[in-house]
């Protein structure tokens, strides 16, 4: 994604905190309008950035302290998001991203996060970093 | 996150205002374990969750819902979601909540 050229973009980093979830996809979505995106695109955007950020503070960070890191690249009308955190990854990822799977069932998780990205964006691209975490790229084109 | 109360007969209802995320996950879960408490006692319960005011929700709330489910099925008190917002109706749509949380309103 880096490789790309965007017509507008902005990053951040925020802690691995609870109260930033609604900050963060708040942010996000407020960016995303500029491409004159509807309510229901915007929603879209605002529950997967949610998803991603509370994935890296549950299980990537397990309720530590940690750092999360966003990115948004606007190219013509597609909204590129990247998020990304510095936790202990993910052992399978596929597994991870099928519907219902939770690995912290006990918490009353859903395990529907992954599904819910899939569903509300255009593409969705999850990894292990090399220098540990996992990020998480999406991209979703705003119908004009 | 703010709930509030009402009781008519066997039914009570409990209107959620705000946002259900993993920020305010835990206190959605304590109120209504609460109320599970106070209903208990009343013959043929049923609990409606006015979800009119919820303005977003993620799969955390999908796991409050499910975890409520699993609490009140066992105390044979019914649960329906009433007047979900659009995007909000969508997501209880898609993860199949409906199936046992009827909409209604």
């Amino acid at each position: 994604m880096e490789k790309q050229e965007f017509d507008n973009k902005f990053s951040m980093s925020l802690d691995a905190k609870h109260i930033n979830e609604g900050f963060a996809r708040s942010m996000v979505a407020t960016f995303c309008v500029q491409l004159n995106a509807s309510i229901s695109e915007i929603n879209d955007i605002k529950t997967a950035v949610s998803e991603a950020v509370t994935n890296s503070i549950v299980h990537g960070y397990n309720g530590n302290d940690g750092e999360i890191l966003i990115f948004v690249g606007l190219r013509k009308n597609v909204a590129y998001i990247k998020i990304s955190d510095k936790g202990i990854g993910i052992k399978d990822i596929t597994k991870a991203r099928q519907p219902f799977y939770t690995t912290k069932s006990s918490q009353e998780r859903s395990g529907m996060g992954f599904t819910l990205m899939e569903s509300f964006m255009d593409k969705l691209n999850v990894y292990n970093n090399s220098y540990g975490g996992v990020t998480v790229e999406m991209s979703k084109e705003i119908k004009q | 996150m703010e709930i509030k109360y009402s009781l008519q007969g066997n039914v009570l209802q409990a209107n959620l205002r705000g946002e259900l995320d993993e920020y305010t996950a835990e206190y959605v879960r304590l109120s209504l374990d609460t109320l599970l408490k106070d209903i208990s006692c009343v013959s043929s319960a049923q609990l409606v969750l006015d979800f009119s005011g919820v303005s977003f929700m993620d799969s955390t709330g999908i796991g409050v819902l499910l975890g409520r489910y699993n609490k009140f099925s066992k105390k044979d008190i019914s649960m329906f979601i009433k007047n979900p917002q659009g995007h909000v109706d969508r997501i209880l749509k898609m993860t199949g909540i409906y199936d046992i949380m009827p909409k209604i309103g």
